[in-house]
């Protein structure tokens, strides 16, 4: 029941999107996310869209993932619209009771809807094409200039990925720990808020030791094989822009002018 | 007589309808009776986790039935969680569940479950860390200071106190030294005595199979494809080389030994019986 969990999902492929250098998709996904904030006028949206829908084509990513993925996020994003839709001053369109919706309500629920939804999917793609390592590595290189102020860059980086390289076998073991306390009579479904509380004790106390055990475990193959943080040290898969980084970018800065034309010129 | 677990046709698919889809088990038909004793063999992925799982209602069969004396474990949702009382399953590796302050509370999780009473519980934790030996003066400390043997007898305490009626372990020598697996195995069957009780275990080990089992159970690819006494199956070396599995290794030296020339029985699993073959033969000897 727990193996259907998707975090930070990879669908693996060899297109033009999997082949870019994480850390172009990385730069594109911040150019994307200011487009989609600079956004004021409603025809604007539309690059976006037109963007987002291009490298999802090329991608070949169905778009059945991408939704299925905004699904538990489905309801914020829904209460978000409603707020906005009822508590926006301004000029009143519909009248019923104590509710009144407005002519600036309808845009700023519109807004809101499309802002988030495209937010969210925005992102996605970055971690539905890039495997998680290759997602590290590129923050690490382009954060890498704030080595220069004693930021713990390598560290950071190697965190996360030895974090995101355990979430499967934490998952594995939370399953083994589950069915193995489930054969001494433990119930994890029935019960009250508190009840149900309680009995994740017998689940996470082990689940915790076997954590810190297999940290610990870790650190120590680790250092037996000398390793010994980021100074020095070199890469297996060294990072390499290409052709197609440029092109991808080009197509992020059109994006970007788009939308500032069409928030100048357009309705 | 009923027998006390019985699976009809039982058929399990892991992520079924996906691209992962895999048969685990496939119509397979078992049965035991009370009080046997029965040791399961089969590579890595053969099936056993899987069919073991079932029997106390961890996994839902695919297709089939699973019978615990004679009735649908999944009749109803109370039988199944009733189920786990009465067929006490012990995981691989099982001093990873421990969680309590002291042993004698993580012992007593199992009973604190069946909602017994506090004299029936005490009585039962007592009575389960005695089987398999763990003293009165370790009730109080933290499983978490034991050595890795005591963990697994507390672990296996833990499961016992609940006096199923079947005890199923999943390879419960893993990982063991020589002495501690031996002083498991003679927990295991100290417990087998006294209670009475049916006990499937599953091992790796040739050797303690043929040493403890009375009856044993082999999987193959998801079947179950041998199913008799040691001295039935043991007697199959060629069958059992062909699904990765071995003999025991005393039955090989005798093997070899009978190659020689030297006139003892092929029939020989384990090392108490090529000693006493042996002594046999030398008696024989200085006789004539």
């Amino acid at each position: 029941m727990l193996k259907n969990i998707t975090l930070g999902q990879y669908f693996p492929g060899n297109t033009f999107v999997h082949r870019l250098d994480p850390r172009t998709k990385l730069l594109i996904i911040v150019v994307y996310i200011v487009a989609l904030f600079l956004v004021d006028k409603i025809t604007a949206y539309l690059p976006v869209i037109v963007f987002l829908a291009i490298s999802v084509m090329v991608s070949k990513i169905k778009l059945k993932s991408l939704v299925s993925g905004m699904k538990p996020l489905f309801v914020i994003i829904v209460i978000t619209a409603i707020i906005n839709l009822f508590f926006t001053s301004g000029e009143p369109i519909v009248k019923l009771w104590v509710v009144t919706i407005t002519k600036e309500g309808v845009r700023a629920a519109v807004f809101m809807l499309l802002r988030i939804s495209l937010l969210i999917m925005g992102t996605f793609m970055l971690t539905y094409t890039t495997a998680p390592m290759q997602l590290t590595d590129g923050l690490e290189s382009l954060l890498g200039p704030l080595k220069k102020i004693k930021m713990p860059v390598h560290e950071l980086a190697m965190m996360m990925s030895i974090a995101l390289r355990f979430i499967p076998t934490l998952i594995e073991e939370t399953d083994k720990i589950m069915n193995a306390q489930k054969a001494r009579g433990a119930d994890f479904e029935t019960g009250g808020l508190v009840q149900k509380a309680k009995a994740m004790l017998p689940l996470l106390i082990p689940l915790f030791i076997s954590a810190f055990r297999r940290a610990d475990e870790l650190a120590t193959a680790m250092e037996s094989r000398c390793y010994s943080g980021g100074e020095g040290r070199t890469k297996m898969k060294q990072l390499c822009y290409g052709a197609i980084d440029v092109t991808a970018g080009a197509a992020a800065i059109v994006l970007l002018a788009m939308v500032i034309l069409l928030n100048t010129f357009g309705i | 007589m009923t027998p006390i677990v019985k699976t009809e046709g039982l058929t399990h698919l892991y992520s079924p309808g996906t691209p992962f889809e895999r048969i685990a088990v496939q119509d397979l038909d078992f049965q035991a009776m009370k009080g046997e004793f029965i040791g399961i063999i089969g590579h890595t992925g053969s099936g056993k986790s899987t069919f073991i799982q079932h029997l106390n209602g961890l996994l839902k069969p695919t297709k089939g039935r699973v019978l615990f004396d004679g009735e649908d474990i999944w009749s109803s949702k109370t039988k199944t969680h009733g189920v786990r009382f009465k067929v006490g399953l012990v995981f691989q590796y099982p001093e990873y569940q421990l969680f309590e302050e002291t042993v004698y509370k993580d012992i007593a999780f199992g009973p604190k479950n069946m909602k017994l009473s506090e004299e029936e519980i005490d009585a039962r934790v007592r009575e389960a860390a005695d089987l398999v030996g763990i003293g009165e003066e370790l009730l109080e400390k933290s499983p978490f200071d034991l050595s890795g043997g005591q963990k697994r007898r507390v672990a296996i305490a833990g499961v016992i106190a609940m006096r199923p009626d079947v005890l199923i372990l999943d390879e419960p020598t893993a990982g063991l030294d020589p002495a501690g697996s031996a002083e498991i195995l003679a927990n295991i069957k100290d417990y087998h005595h006294r209670m009475g009780s049916t006990v499937l275990f599953v091992t790796h080990s040739m050797e303690d199979a043929a040493r403890i089992a009375d009856r044993l159970l082999v999987f193959s690819g998801g079947h179950l494809v041998m199913d008799g006494t040691p001295n039935a199956i043991f007697a199959r070396p060629e069958e059992l080389e062909a699904i990765d599995l071995g003999i025991p290794e005393i039955t090989r030296v005798v093997a070899r030994l009978r190659e020689k020339g030297l006139d003892i029985p092929a029939a020989i699993y384990t090392v108490e019986q090529a000693k006493a073959a042996l002594m046999k033969l030398k008696e024989g000897k200085a006789d004539a």
